[in-house]
């Protein structure tokens, strides 16, 4: 876990490595015909099943129940009721929509903020043990979620909170925190000691530098970590389903998919849209921040 | 609840929590002296205590109700243990983990190294590899209905065309339609083609980034001895990028253990395809077990503990290299 987490200087080395060997050689062709055949061959086998359920999702209801989705080229004919029936029909997957975004929205904001606050203490305050409780919630990261779900679920049962969306925010919280922690203190380190010296010489408290200094400096990093929880929120099913079971008011799409799969696993005309009303936004957000995203995924890649 | 009250709830308990952080912030900074412990302690502290409430505590929880029985109530031993190692049902679960922990890693690291190999410092390289990279932004729910579509069966009949789109290409080279999700021990494996489909891109883009890194003098000598292709990659390039390798054999096979979305959204854990992950919440949620639960919990993570340490441990060689 440790390992894949890319410290600031990896980060750099990642961020800079690609132009600056561009640039030195030549670029060229793929080696051989061979080399090109075999990357076709994965690209195709990587796209095709996507593109399949997707063309699918706009094909009408009949055609789906009669045939696949090659057929289509012989007989083009798109549609968006499927859309329209699963958002607003008896599935109505807008309801759930909805409910993702609840869900996520707080689920980012609160850990980031809990975490960079507690990143700034254990990069530059002193408070005895600090080193280890520093090397405690960086072990913590290697916890199974399935681990602590069970009496979690007590928790919040014995504190009346269930069928809220508290118990899905606090454990998204809980459970993003051990990552985001060891994450921003890496950066915070590296921020020169000096220019922390000048500010307090000038009379700047501990608030004053992290709100001031620490923050603007380090919000490439916090941006990274923030989308990576956002998807990672965005597309969880297991928190989602132990922390809103059966609930219609508080389940998120993932949830309401899974079941669909499960219980109406041939009606492929609802499956195929309601797959992509919940891949739309993740896509979105990898193709417009898709630097921020490759860091934050392979930072995060071992979490949960 | 309607859209509006949920919204209303959200802004609510945002606005709960940027005042209680406004508070931290305001206290701390009208405090005199800089070095203060109780500065620290309103900085570390919201941490801390979430993670004590919500997880250490929790984790001791699990542990101590794995030597209960079903409902917590009787001690019961190591039983739930023994359960795990004798039961017939079980031990299935056990070995579809193993054949999940040892395929994922290697085909998901294999393709996307030779991907990596085959598009780097290709024309199109950035489009190539977002390609493959794209599913990793998927939800594992989306990824499982993808492939779902993909292994789709429609029985062998007069006037029933085939939709998915594996049984259609089986049937155009004249075979017999099957079920892939259902018959043993091959469902299994066509569970974890979603796992390494997802993966691939991961693998992909870690194992990119180092071979970039690899000095150009030791490639431009290599080609100067004549090393080309599959030789050059052999001798060259992977043992010069071995430590990202293990990273990414490593962080697979931990996420690989995990994960259960695939199995609950593809088959449910029927036709003998659970895995740990799976049981647990078969198990914990569906039949309330919560002994059973609580075990299988614990021997996910005794199972992680070793690959994290083998994967710190290749970490320190590398460096002092």
């Amino acid at each position: 876990m440790t390992a894949a987490v890319p410290t600031p200087a990896l980060q750099e080395e990642l961020a800079t490595v690609e132009p600056a060997t561009i640039t030195g050689r030549a670029r060229k062709r793929l080696t051989s015909r061979w080399a090109s055949l075999a990357a076709l061959v994965i690209a195709v086998l990587w796209t095709l099943p996507t593109f399949g359920l997707l063309l699918t999702s706009f094909r009408p209801e009949n055609d789906i129940r009669t045939s696949g989705w090659w057929n289509w080229f012989s007989d083009p004919q798109l549609t968006l009721d499927n859309y329209d029936e699963v958002l607003y029909g008896g599935t109505s997957l807008s309801t759930y929509f909805i409910n993702s975004i609840i869900i996520t929205i707080p689920s980012v904001i609160i850990p980031v903020s809990i975490a960079c606050l507690a990143s700034y203490a254990f990069a530059w305050m002193r408070f005895p043990f600090r080193d280890t409780l520093f090397v405690a919630v960086f072990a913590l990261q290697i916890v199974p979620l399935q681990v602590a779900l069970i009496p979690l679920l007590r928790i919040y049962v014995d504190a009346d909170l269930n069928g809220t969306f508290w118990p899905l925010w606090i454990s998204h919280t809980i459970f993003a925190l051990p990552l985001a922690i060891f994450l921003l203190h890496n950066f915070m380190r590296e921020v020169p000691a000096e220019l922390m010296e000048a500010a307090r010489v000038d009379g700047a408290g501990h608030v004053t530098i992290f709100t001031r200094i620490m923050v603007p400096l380090v919000t490439p990093a916090i941006a990274a970590f923030a989308i990576f929880q956002f998807l990672w929120v965005w597309n969880d099913l297991l928190v989602a389903i132990t922390m809103a079971t059966g609930a219609q008011d508080i389940q998120p799409l993932t949830a309401r998919l899974a079941e669909l799969s499960g219980s109406r696993g041939s009606t492929w005309h609802l499956l195929s849209a309601g797959a992509f009303v919940s891949i739309v936004i993740p896509v979105i957000v990898f193709v417009f921040l898709q630097r921020y995203f490759v860091r934050g995924l392979l930072a995060g890649s071992v979490k949960g | 609840m309607d859209n509006f009250e949920k919204f209303g709830q959200m802004a609510l308990a945002i606005a709960l929590f940027v005042g209680v952080m406004g508070a931290i912030l305001l206290l701390v900074g009208r405090a005199k002296r800089r070095v203060d412990i109780w500065q620290s302690l309103a900085f570390v502290l919201p941490a801390l205590l979430l993670l004590g409430i919500g997880l250490i505590y929790p984790a001791v929880r699990t542990i101590y109700q794995s030597f209960f029985d079903r409902t917590s109530d009787s001690f019961v031993g190591l039983d739930n243990y023994s359960d795990i190692f004798t039961d017939s049902a079980m031990l299935v679960v056990l070995r579809n983990t193993a054949v999940w922990v040892i395929l994922t890693p290697i085909l998901a690291t294999f393709i996307g190294l030779v991907y990596a190999v085959l598009v780097d410092r290709a024309r199109i390289e950035a489009a190539a590899k977002a390609v493959i990279f794209l599913p990793m932004a998927i939800s594992l729910v989306g990824a499982s209905i993808i492939w779902r579509y993909v292994y789709e069966y429609r029985p062998d009949q007069q006037n029933i065309e085939q939709v998915g789109l594996l049984n259609q290409i089986l049937v155009w080279l004249g075979m017999e339609p099957r079920h892939f999700l259902v018959d043993t021990p091959l469902n299994t494996v066509f569970l974890i083609v979603v796992m390494v489909w997802v993966q691939a891109g991961f693998a992909m883009t870690v194992l990119s980034a180092a071979i970039k890194a690899i000095p150009s003098d030791i490639t431009e000598a290599a080609q100067l001895d004549g090393l080309t292709g599959v030789r050059m990659v052999r001798y060259i390039t992977v043992p010069s990028i071995r430590p990202a390798l293990v990273v990414v054999l490593t962080t697979i096979s931990i996420g690989t253990l995990k994960v259960f979305d695939i199995v609950r959204t593809m088959t449910g854990g029927q036709f003998d395809t659970s895995v740990v992950a799976n049981e647990f919440y078969t198990q914990g949620f569906q039949l309330g077990d919560t002994g059973l639960a609580s075990t299988l919990a614990v021997l996910l993570f005794v199972l992680v503990i070793p690959i994290v340490v083998y994967n710190v441990r290749q970490l320190r060689k590398a460096d002092y290299r």
